[in-house]
């Protein structure tokens, strides 16, 4: 009942002209973004977050969110007309997209991507009404060591699904505690790593870091010369983007398994829409009655991870707004979003922020529907951004970037910052070290440093605090997970020794 | 691994155990335990201390690893070079935007980019170049009600 009360109320607040209009234009955006190849959702959500500080929070988180899910909708479309992803959950669709697009097939595929995601976006978010409340209600019995050893095992578990190296991954994220560490101590007014400055006296802004990271990274990483493309038409039409009657027949386990694994998948922290794809891909091709097709141009082979990676973006929103701990880049924009806006994500989130909440479940909902609207009649208009090129849209990035972090502070030294930060970006990806746990470092730090001290504030230094049940599962879970991957270099390594030695 | 990947994480490697090193000596000057609980020097010792290790064998990983020169790829001088000219065009920009103002430091990096690192033709840049600068500047500060910067020098023409 509190459900579906809350569901009302969160239409009410959807429904709105001006969230409406907000959830579109999301929708839009993200589309755009997901198409386009060299911009991510991450970069365009921070690009986009100080415009909406003066907005009304509730608009401002449904329009971040409609770009967040609806760049899934939208990467599917370079993957099957281009076999390039727009973003990389799409990776897995151009296996079998492409190639029914190459048979002629292209708008089947494009329409059972629309299709799939339409239906595993509505799932998602329904278990996401489902879900969230009960989760939240049995995590308000934390405090502080139950919310540090929470942090904890969010980082270690992002960490670990971060990239190729675990060094990397681990160094990434101590540059994102440091980052979060400099500036005034609040609770002895000490300052940290201020080099001197005053400017750094209130820390740096989370934007900053993300933009340039982001962002600046991305469009300095894309500077290379253009290759030409050859991009497969679009049919025209609309009855000939919509699947067979046979197509979704064959689809209507995968449209189910790309649901159920999406959203399980995106409830862990670190895992990602690119494996819950993968996974969903690779659940679909075991239990197929002709699993040697897969990758000549089957349609389960695009519904199912198309699914998945929609079904993802709810999955990613329960701990993000039940426990705070985001789980991608992405989510920890949307978490430091709700913090600059003054809202505390967490187990009290759904009952002190109700209309933000269900506006938002609601706003999914509605999304969904005007996502399957844009990506069905309209996939011929998007897929003309692809010869938009890179000289146009590199510049408007860097000018949103600039104009962003200058709204908000007036301050050149932030914008020195933002070329700074751009910078760390591009050389951490030419070097292979994974940007979201900088990011997530940086979102979680100040508050798990916070926990940490309240937490020994309480037991007069006794750490201890941290082995009562609660912390202690969590930790021992964090540990575990940081554990094995080295057992298990170790154990490749041992094995290579052997081999060579041999 | 490529050659590029192997000399950067020595390099990164110890640069960041530099940084590190920093944070250790930093937090070792203040307070590890207060009366009240922790101190401010405690989470940057740990986690500096974590940077530390690890920067280091980033370091020594990169130093050990044998990688047989038929596999280690070609390094890209020239994407690298692209990269940072335009990253310093940025800064370029960044650095006189309070003197020119935004519209025209803007302007010249969309210039920059359009006609001296894609090679396109004068005409069609100057175009792009004037079309942002103005069109960013009339969503902005007319629309939007967001101040950019005029610049010191055209201020006193306002």
């Amino acid at each position: 009942m509190d459900i579906l009360n809350g569901l009302m109320q969160g239409f009410s607040v959807a429904l709105t002209p001006m969230n409406l209009a907000l959830c579109f234009l999301g929708c839009f955006l993200g589309t755009v973004v997901g198409v386009l190849p060299g911009l991510g959702p991450p970069a365009t959500i921070a690009m986009l977050l100080p415009l909406t500080f003066k907005m009304d929070p509730t608009g401002a988180m449904i329009m971040l969110a409609g770009i967040y899910y609806g760049a899934k909708y939208g990467g599917s479309t370079t993957s099957i007309l281009l076999n390039v992803p727009g973003e990389t959950s799409s990776v897995v669709t151009c296996l079998d997209g492409y190639q029914l697009a190459r048979k002629g097939r292209a708008g089947a595929a494009l329409g059972i991507s629309a299709v799939a995601s339409f239906i595993a976006g509505t799932i998602g978010v329904l278990l996401l009404m489902l879900v969230a409340p009960p989760l939240a209600k049995l995590t308000l019995a934390f405090s502080s060591p139950e919310y540090f050893a929470l942090m904890v095992l969010g980082l270690a578990m992002v960490v670990l699904l971060a990239g190729d190296s675990l060094t990397k991954a681990l160094l990434s994220m101590t540059l994102g505690l440091w980052i979060a560490s400099i500036g005034t101590d609040l609770f002895t007014a000490t300052s940290r790593f201020t080099f001197g400055q005053t400017a750094l006296l209130g820390g740096i802004e989370f934007v900053i870091v993300a933009i340039g990271i982001f962002a600046v990274g991305e469009v300095m990483a894309n500077m290379e010369p253009e290759k030409p493309v050859e991009m497969l038409p679009v049919p025209k039409g609309l009855k000939n983007l919509l699947p067979t009657w046979q197509d979704m027949k064959d689809c209507k386990y995968a449209f189910l398994n790309g649901s159920l694994v999406g959203f399980f998948i995106g409830i862990l922290p670190g895992a990602g829409a690119t494996i819950s794809s993968f996974l969903s891909y690779g659940l679909e091709k075991s239990y197929s009655k002709h699993p040697e097709k897969f990758g000549t141009g089957v349609i389960e082979g695009v519904a199912a991870p198309e699914g998945a990676n929609n079904a993802d973006t709810a999955g990613a929103m329960v701990p993000l707004l039940t426990l705070g701990i985001p789980g991608s880049g992405t989510t920890a924009i949307l978490l430091a979003a709700l913090v600059l806006w003054g809202f505390k994500p967490g187990p009290l989130f759904i009952t002190e922020s109700p209309a933000l909440f269900w506006g938002l479940v609601a706003s999914m909902y509605i999304g969904n529907v005007v996502l399957l609207i844009l990506n069905l009649p309209l996939v011929a208009l998007f897929a003309q951004l692809l010869k938009m090129p890179g000289y146009v849209m590199y510049p408007l990035i860097l000018g949103v970037s600039i104009i962003g972090i200058y709204t908000s502070d007036s301050s050149i030294f932030q914008l020195g910052l933002l070329v700074l930060f751009g910078l760390v970006g591009y050389v951490m990806r030419k070097l292979d070290f994974p940007t979201a746990p900088l990011v997530l470092g940086l979102v979680l730090g100040d508050s798990m440093e916070k926990s940490l001290r309240q937490s020994l504030m309480m037991s007069q230094g006794d750490l201890s605090i941290l082995l009562r049940p609660i912390p202690a599962a969590l930790l021992g879970i964090a540990a575990f997970l940081l554990v094995v991957p080295l057992i298990k270099k170790f154990n490749a390594t041992r094995v290579q020794m052997i081999d060579s030695e041999a | 691994m490529n050659s590029l990947i192997r000399r950067g994480d020595f390099w990164a490697g110890l640069v960041l155990a530099g940084l590190g090193m920093h944070i250790v000596t930093q937090a070792w000057g203040w307070d590890y335990m207060t009366e009240e609980g922790p101190g401010p020097g405690f989470f940057p010792l740990w986690y500096g201390t974590v940077m530390v290790v690890l920067s280091l064998l980033l370091t020594i990983g990169a130093v050990l690893k044998k990688v047989p020169g038929s596999q280690s790829k070609q390094v890209s001088w020239g994407e690298m070079r692209r990269a940072l000219t335009c990253w310093a065009a940025l800064a370029m920009c960044v650095a006189i935007l309070q003197y020119i103002g935004f519209m025209l430091s803007f302007g010249m990096l969309t210039l920059f980019i359009i006609a001296g690192m894609f090679r396109r033709p004068l005409k069609e840049a100057l175009a792009y170049a004037v079309g942002g600068g103005m069109g960013f500047y009339a969503l902005f500060s007319w629309a939007l009600d967001l101040q950019l910067p005029v610049g010191s020098l055209f201020q006193q023409f306002l």
